[in-house]
């Protein structure tokens, strides 16, 4: 067991003391929390856009077209559309298109409307103008066929929703945005780290096969202790990253940014969720940060929390954090330890890293599938159906989907299911792994195929 | 002498063929002893099973009379044919860890390696990646690793491949030092003239098969073909029926070679008289033969023509 031990430090040590691990765990969260901060400042920069409408028709359509939060509606210079466009070009500040409505538009020929603009129109800017417009000419049309102002408004339905989510405790707010942030957050973090340091166990294997140190070594240990020695040294790393992150995220978006940021408050977390997806798992680490936060804005020292976090914070506060903390770890852990035996037999099957693309197909397709679909079913259709309720129990897919379902709140007696099958699913998988690795490790220069693997599963010692 | 290394019978087949039928060695304790064998014999299957990498389908290795088992691990020293160490580690760190892995602790450790790369004159190297040693050295560095923890056995796969003759000879010195400390070493290898120098004993293994075995001097004697080597000056000319010429040159300056066997019955000493009323001798021995005559002749005795020039 001490061996075992020795490996894995071997592993460990060799990887974060590496250059590159400093300078990816310093970098990353500075990059995410600079990121989230220069979307906070763009976004609350920019504000709604301004549209020129120039109206050929005669129906007065710019009265019509009621401006909203994502467009602004002005009138074009009068006269023809080519001096229209000359003034839309050189307008200042600058507007984001030019709306015409030609000679011929009429309300029962709605065709010919153009945007005109500098560079492409973005689907969602075409988006928010055809929506304002289509307002617009059905009140027109509304109006036009006799009804009375009042009677339309009562015709239409203005329906608003207020979710309230039964099972958390005393009624608390519950942000389905903030919801599903975390839940892409935290399911896109398990995907791209298995994947990352998957892929680095199967290096590592392959290293050890090329540079023929393996014979050396499982002269000196068994080729189990060798594999399992490498996955769990190189899970620390992940570990090892996964705190520094936090910690640095944390202490960043607590008393560097607010510090900068004296000014403007309130926009950054609110704008940019994206900003403190690292640090959003982070309060189990702070707990004592949330308690002020709730306070009044008021003008707080540099090191309390800031009034920006305060939003935040309260709507984590409606999420079960605890369970998404455990949960997250062990499904990631969970997920980690059984790819990367499937990534260990595959660097052992093969002698070099170029061969290795033939066999990584089928071990990440469940790992992209799950991740694709796990987003349709569970983000955008129902998180606790029955697709999400399968998707989160197979254990080739669960790390995702259970992830992905943590913060919608998950039955325990489901958690417990879904680790247990994972625990038996990492242990299948590992024996699998462990007898093709075996063989493996000493096959040289041999063009290994399906057939010959699963051959190797039934060699004997 | 107490074997120290036993295999009874050892039997390992793979899906498409056998690498050992039935092979049983005795390596006595303290001696170097040649594994020797043509390409694909089975040499490094058996070696596979004594290192404990796998195992053997059936018979049975026996360490100093112990089945073999994990426990032996620490007393055996391995280096393979093909060399290999982590590249982006440092030479010091890496002789550390693959003598803890043998079980040795890390203060016993760290004072050996000290020796060692003083003895081959490398300390100044100890903190460098190996990556940025020459390959002799990366050589030396894995010789270091293979004897570091003092195995009582040593098992060295073609251990001169690679060294220039300078640090061949070096190994070499160390490969006797160890056995003079009591240390026993296999050693397998193609190069016959090595075996010649190092080995008190050999196995030869043939197509998974043991063929020959026993002490280099008996083995020699064994087949001994009572043929003589003669030199001198004049003129020579053999017609007697104990006696057959096998080869005869003229030499520069009216010299004479010949090699003659003599049949049973007659003595080294009637060859020499018979021969003395001829020449004025300068030389006469026992033709003895080579070990790489033996090999060639055991193996080539089983095999096709073109695998014997493989071998040789």
């Amino acid at each position: 067991m001490d061996k075992i031990w020795l490996i894995i430090q071997r592993e460990y040590l060799t990887r974060v003391r590496k250059k590159s691990f400093l300078v990816i765990s310093l970098l990353a969260p500075l990059l995410m929390v600079g990121s989230g901060i220069a979307i906070g400042k763009l976004n609350s920069a920019s504000g709604p856009d301004t549209v020129a409408v120039h109206d050929e028709s005669g129906l007065n359509l710019l009265g019509q077209l009621q401006d909203n939060e994502d467009v602004h509606f002005v009138p074009a210079a009068a006269g023809s559309l080519a001096t229209a466009q000359a003034a839309f070009e050189k307008a200042k500040p600058k507007q984001a298109a030019l709306l015409n409505f030609p000679a011929g538009f009429a309300l029962d020929s709605t065709k010919g409307i153009q945007v005109l603009s500098k560079g492409n129109v973005s689907l969602n800017r075409q988006n928010n103008i055809r929506k304002a417009v289509n307002k617009a000419v059905s009140e027109l049309k509304m109006a036009r066929s006799g009804l009375k102002q009042e009677t339309i408004s009562n015709l239409q339905a203005r329906v608003e929703l207020t979710a309230i989510n039964l099972d958390e405790l005393g009624g608390k707010r519950n942000d389905v945005g903030v919801t599903t942030a975390m839940a892409y957050i935290l399911s896109i973090l398990v995907y791209m780290f298995i994947f990352i340091y998957g892929v680095q166990v199967m290096r590592g294997v392959s290293e050890e096969k090329s540079s023929r140190i393996m014979e050396v070594m499982i002269s000196s240990v068994k080729p189990f202790q060798l594999m399992m020695g490498k996955i769990l040294g190189i899970a620390g790393v992940v570990l090892t990253q996964f705190g520094l992150w936090m910690a640095l995220s944390w202490s960043i978006s607590t008393v560097v940014v607010p510090m900068l940021l004296k000014s403007d408050k309130p926009s950054i977390s609110t704008a940019a969720p994206s900003g403190h997806g690292v640090t959003s798992t982070a309060p189990a680490s702070a707990p004592s940060a949330q308690a002020p936060a709730a306070a009044a804005p008021a003008t707080a020292e540099a090191v309390a929390p800031r009034p920006g976090q305060f939003s935040l914070w309260s709507v984590l506060e409606g999420l079960p954090i605890g369970s998404i903390i455990g949960g997250f770890l062990f499904f990631f852990l969970g997920g980690y330890l059984l790819y990367s035996a499937l990534f260990a037999a595959i660097g052992s099957a093969v002698d070099d890293q170029t061969d290795a693309q033939q066999f990584m197909f089928p071990v990440t397709v469940p790992l992209i599938l799950s991740y694709v679909v796990s987003i349709n079913v569970i983000i955008n259709g129902d998180p606790n159906g029955p697709l999400a309720f399968w998707l989160s129990m197979i254990p080739f897919t669960s790390p995702i989907a259970m992830v992905m379902r943590l913060p919608f709140g998950v039955p325990g007696w489901q958690l417990l299911l879904s680790g247990a099958l994972l625990i038996a699913g990492f242990v299948g998988v590992t024996w699998v792994a462990a007898r093709i690795y075996r063989v493996g490790i000493l096959m040289y220069g041999k063009k290994v195929s399906y057939k010959e693997l699963s051959k190797w599963m039934f060699y004997k010692g | 002498m107490n074997p120290i290394l036993e295999a009874i019978d050892v039997r390992k087949a793979y899906a498409n063929h056998v690498a050992l039928s039935g092979v049983s060695l005795v390596i006595p304790e303290g001696s170097i002893f040649g594994l020797l064998g043509p390409n694909g014999a089975g040499k490094t299957s058996l070696i596979r099973i004594i290192t404990q990498i796998t195992g053997a389908d059936s018979g049975e290795i026996r360490f100093r009379g112990e089945r073999l088992n994990p426990s032996h691990i620490a007393q055996i020293g391995y280096l393979p044919e093909e060399r290999g160490l982590y590249k982006k580690m440092k030479v010091g760190e890496q002789l550390l860890y693959l003598a803890q892995l043998r079980g040795l602790s890390r203060t016993d450790a760290t004072a050996r390696i000290k020796q060692w790369l003083a003895r081959f004159e490398i300390k100044e190297w100890a903190g460098k990646n190996v990556e940025d040693l020459s390959k002799g050295m990366q050589q030396k560095v894995q010789f270091i690793a293979t004897v570091l923890h003092q195995p009582s056995l040593i098992i060295l796969d073609e251990p001169f491949s690679g060294f220039d003759p300078i640090n061949a000879n070096l190994i070499k010195d160390e490969i006797l030092a160890l056995r003079d400390q009591g240390s026993t070493i296999i050693f397998s290898t193609h190069r016959m003239e090595s075996v010649e120098e190092l080995c008190d004993s050999i196995a030869l293994i043939n197509k998974s098969r043991k063929v020959l075995d026993g002490s280099v001097t008996d083995i020699k004697n064994q087949f001994k073909t009572n043929t003589y080597e003669l030199e001198g000056r004049g003129r020579f000319m053999l017609t007697h029926p104990d006696f057959e010429v096998l080869e005869q040159k003229e030499r520069e300056n009216g010299y004479v070679y010949a090699r003659i066997q003599i049949h049973a019955g007659a003595t080294p000493n009637d060859l020499l008289r018979f021969a003395m009323t001829q020449l004025e001798i300068q030389a006469f021995r026992e033709r003895i033969p080579s070990i790489n005559e033996i090999f060639i002749r055991r193996v080539g005795e089983t095999m096709p023509e073109s695998l014997v020039e493989i071998a040789s």
